[in-house]
């Protein structure tokens, strides 16, 4: 079947089985093959794509569902000697170790930086009712969804504090 | 998966009776990927007007498309149903808060093992085959409501404070819409472990009512393997109120003990009109507990679910 998408901003025309995860067609389809494929059942987070704003697991979703949704892969938030923010810190902070998780990581926390501003609570947030102050603690519940192997954990902490400005970020440490 | 033919509903009335409706695909993809689920046809209800929280009778009305995270950072939700708000984010990751939605998070899927495994005999899967999970392992299931033909627990941690809150369940069907409380919804495995709701092949639920808030205090604590994106060995969603040293009113609910989000009146009866010490949390405790069975793997969430319980009331009715 047909489906038009829009991905990073650019059109594209797929033509694929109604089974296609807008995962494969990102990969298999398009050429953009910076989500990854980790468990292919929603509890990794390697796939993370951001839908209308919104962080989602790629591989959980029908490519034909997604017309008219405006989607931003990991391609659309920097590239070389242009990195968003947060490419830019996970680099500086070594967030990663063999790197696969890592833009899934950073898709997730681009779009969870944006729901902080929005006032999203979590659940570790205390009072539901406030406007939720980002910390570390905050960041790990928040970034649950998005596991690495690597266990780099510490550094993409640091890496995503940073970017948020969270009081008491180890920058004298570094 | 098995090829399906895909099509989209432009309103409800299309929907009804059409195939095997997909909205968050979070668990319905999950199953058909892993072939549990192998639908012919598939019908995509994401873009029907059924995406509103709208105030009614002095609670609330979500539509059915209404996503999880939507719902659980609605400003109405989190002053006044707080235990709904952190039941939802307590529940799997803020990915899958995005896509997933109210409809089909009431009617997700067990998680037990050996349904999952299409290798396993399951008398949910495939009625009179057998239970693999009888005997194997029993980690995630159920200590009451089970049968001898399924031990599975239901997941869902939304719908365990739905049930504390008196939550009912709007369905369309051919025959017009009809209103059902949760606490009718979910019918008990008995011989027939595939029945899981009293929705009818056909029906489609639009929306879930909340009745209007009840006083007190309101909380929903969660006991997991891991800190975060877990399912719950146990849970509890409380909302007590204290008037004068004594327990006024309690509206309690269970998860991770049960074929459905668990609730038992007598309980409730018990702890009312009493002052919150820990002889009165022990003794309807021993009534929510009365007929509780483990399995083995599970047995530990007999002892679990009594401490939780305790813990939970102590927080609800401490300096209340």
């Amino acid at each position: 079947m047909k489906t038009t998408l829009t991905i990073n901003g650019a059109s594209y025309e797929l033509e694929a089985d109604s089974r296609t995860s807008l995962l494969d067609a990102l990969r298999n389809h398009l050429g953009l093959t910076g989500s990854k494929k980790g468990c292919d059942h929603g509890q990794c987070g390697s796939c993370t794509v951001i839908a209308d704003g919104r962080r989602i697991n790629s591989c959980l979703t029908l490519a034909c569902m997604m017309d008219g949704v405006e989607i931003t892969t990991i391609e659309g938030l920097g590239e070389p000697g242009a990195l968003s923010p947060l490419q830019d810190a996970f680099v500086r902070h070594d967030g990663y170790q063999c790197g696969y998780c890592t833009p899934g990581q950073i898709c997730a926390a681009t779009a969870m930086l944006d729901e902080i501003k929005a006032g999203w609570p979590s659940v570790v947030t205390d009072d539901l009712t406030a406007s939720p102050e980002l910390s570390e603690a905050e960041i790990s519940e928040r970034m649950s969804g998005n596991l690495c192997r690597c266990a780099a954990y510490p550094n993409i902490v640091d890496a995503i504090s940073e970017v948020a400005g969270v009081n008491g970020w180890k920058e004298a440490a570094e | 998966m098995k090829p399906f033919d895909y099509a989209r509903a432009q309103d409800v009335s299309g929907a009804l009776d059409a195939g095997k409706i997909i909205a968050g695909g979070t668990n319905l993809l999950d199953l058909m990927k892993l072939g549990v689920e192998t639908p012919e046809r598939v019908v995509d209800i994401t873009r029907l007007d059924l995406k509103r929280i709208e105030d009614h009778e002095g609670g609330l009305r979500i539509g059915a498309l209404v996503s999880n995270s939507d719902l659980a950072v609605d400003d109405r939700v989190r002053r006044n149903y707080e235990v709904l708000s952190r039941a939802l984010l307590s529940g799997a990751s803020g990915q899958l808060r995005n896509m997933a939605t109210t409809g089909g998070n009431l009617l997700q899927r067990t998680r037990c093992y050996y349904f999952q495994d299409v290798a396993s005999p399951c008398n949910k899967r495939e009625p009179g085959s057998g239970c693999r999970a009888k005997g194997g392992a029993t980690r995630l299931h159920a200590i009451l409501g089970a049968s001898e033909h399924c031990i599975a627990t239901h997941p869902s941690d939304m719908a365990v404070a739905m049930q504390a809150l008196d939550a009912s369940v709007e369905i369309e069907g051919a025959e017009g819409t009809r209103t059902v409380p949760l606490a009718e919804f979910y019918v008990l495995p008995g011989d027939r472990p595939d029945i899981e709701t009293v929705l009818k092949p056909g029906e489609l639920i639009t929306a879930v009512i909340l009745p209007a808030p009840l006083p007190g205090r309101q909380t929903y604590r969660k006991v997991r393997d891991r800190a975060s994106y877990a399912f719950a060995l146990v849970s509890v969603a409380g909302i007590v109120s204290v008037k004068d040293g004594v327990i006024e009113q309690a509206a309690l609910a269970f998860g991770g003990v049960a074929p459905r989000p668990w609730r038992n009146l007598e309980v409730e009866t018990a702890l009312a009109g009493r002052e919150p010490t820990r002889e009165t949390f022990d003794a309807a405790a021993d009534i929510l507990l009365a007929g509780a069975e483990g399995q083995g793997g599970n047995d530990f969430k007999i002892p679990l679910l009594r401490r939780t319980f305790r813990a939970v009331l102590g927080e609800l009715t401490q300096g209340a």
